[in-house]
């Protein structure tokens, strides 16, 4: 489902001498559907670059990133748009919204973008919110006001809202109490169940070991800290 | 697919300057793509050639009809242009006041554009009209004033209304929440984003605002004395900029 091939990326900055800093190099990597795997490494080897490559927002400098049938690296904007809207979620690790929209929209903003019944998308996004413990007084508010977890965890419920075939997921249990770590690490496994090809960073040791198949480190991909 | 709109090779000069040269993109149903640089690097120039207001001097500007399919509208006759501009397209200045008749109530602002187009029952014009008000979150009760009345946020919603009220296909915004504070804004970007979902809008958005072409566009632009110099996802161009003049812009937005 995500297949990377021989991908290589690096920054240059023009407004600082026109240094080119290389990040990532020769990275190669395949995920089936219903798989799981981590990404693991030091803090900068580059593991969550190498999960903005896949998701589209930087941009390989050589290699190929398929996702499905679609090359990220060389896709059309539209053509991307379509993938994230129908096949690849991401769940990062801030949520980003429209001020003033209600956070059950929110959550059920993937679901209408794919021409789901209002109401459909409606419920299932209040079922998410609360199985997240996300209280029901609050969700007729916008999530910019919320606590840092609640942020998180409105984000987790939109990023699980649509049953995506392929998922991201950047930190997905950090600073979640253990009962909503329970739940997240029991989203992913149904994820897994219904077949979605899962990437995911994962500093939780135990979470890690109990959803994921697989583990890549990414400082094999790095240049000058070849293991 | 269709592109609603080709811009292929648009060129605009004033005397020896260049206004925009170069320029092209097509823009597919349902898009919306943002034109982000500073002052004076023709994004203005731009979107005025591409709206009919300004003439290129070279280019061709084609937009998929209902009628007749991909006509270019550059050589097409000042009439059909209008009668474009009237139903399929539409324009949001900056300044409310330049798109607006401030001197006819809100309703009539909201209603003429309708009666350009043909309609002539009163009672259902004004149906209309108090229905596009209370999408914009204007108070029935202001029908009847006139928008010299109104707060600055609430003229530009209004325009906004009396510009969609004909179910347009394009709409060229200029910095559309430009000179609003920053409640109105957020409010403002709000509206916008759920017209364009409910009404498949493909909308082209000039801004210098990078916050909101993040959260209003799916595909940026970016220009600098009169050329593209990079053009992308949205996302893609703010978080991985690859021109220098790009990178100069998002790192010169101050973080709140």
């Amino acid at each position: 489902m995500i297949e990377l091939i021989n991908v290589s990326k690096s920054f240059t900055l023009h407004n600082q001498g026109s240094a080119v800093i290389p990040v990532m190099q020769g990275a190669s990597l395949k995920v089936a559907e219903g798989e799981c795997v981590a990404l693991t490494g030091a803090s900068g080897a580059g593991k969550s670059t190498l999960m903005r490559v896949i998701y589209g927002n930087y941009l390989a400098a050589s290699g190929r990133v398929l996702v499905g049938d679609l090359d990220v690296a060389r896709a059309e904007p539209r053509e991307i748009l379509a993938l994230r809207r129908e096949t690849l979620g991401y769940v990062s690790q801030f949520l980003r919204v429209v001020p003033r929209v209600p956070t059950l929209e929110v959550v059920a903003e993937p679901l209408l973008a794919v021409g789901c019944d209002k109401q459909a998308a409606l419920d299932k996004a209040a079922g998410l919110l609360g199985r997240l413990n996300i209280p029901e007084r609050l969700w007729s508010l916008s999530p910019t006001t919320f606590s840092g977890g609640e942020q998180q965890r409105v984000n987790i419920a939109r990023g699980f809202a649509h049953d995506y075939p392929a998922m991201l997921l950047d930190e997905p249990t950090a600073s979640l109490d253990a009962q909503n770590r329970e739940t997240v690490l029991s989203l992913i496994e149904e994820a897994k169940a219904r077949g979605a090809a899962i990437v995911g960073i994962f500093h939780d040791i135990e979470a890690r070991s109990r959803v994921c198949d697989r583990e890549i480190n990414v400082s094999e991909f790095t240049p000058g800290m070849a293991a | 697919m269709t592109p609603l709109l080709q811009v292929k090779g648009i060129e605009k000069r004033y005397g020896a300057r260049i206004g925009c040269a170069d320029v092209s993109f097509d823009l597919f149903p349902g898009e919306v793509m943002g034109i982000v640089g500073e002052s004076g690097s023709g994004k203005s120039t731009l979107l005025n050639c591409m709206a009919g207001h300004l003439e290129p001097d070279a280019g061709q500007v084609i937009f998929d009809t209902r009628a007749d399919g991909p006509v270019d509208t550059v050589t097409m006759s000042e009439p059909v242009r209008r009668m474009l501009g009237r139903t399929d397209w539409a324009f949001v200045h900056q300044h409310a006041r330049d798109g607006l008749r401030m001197s006819v109530s809100a309703g009539g602002n909201i209603g003429e554009r309708l009666m350009a187009v043909g309609d002539r029952h009163y009672g259902d014009i004004r149906d209309r009209a108090i229905d596009w008000l209370g999408r914009v979150e204007i108070e029935e009760s202001r029908v009847d004033d006139r928008p010299s009345a109104f707060s600055g946020g609430m003229q530009q919603r209004l325009q906004i209304a009396r510009n969609l009220v004909t179910g347009p296909r394009l709409v060229f915004m200029d910095e559309p929440t430009g000179g609003l504070d920053v409640s109105v804004q957020a409010r403002l970007l709000d509206l916008l984003r759920g017209l364009v979902r409910e009404m498949g809008l493909s909308a082209i958005i000039v801004t210098h605002d990078l916050a909101v072409v993040r959260l209003l566009a799916d595909r940026l632009m970016v220009m600098k004395s009169g050329h593209v110099v990079e053009a992308g996802l949205t996302d893609q161009v703010l978080d991985d900029p690859q021109h220098a003049y790009t990178q100069l812009l998002v790192s010169s937005v101050l973080q709140v």
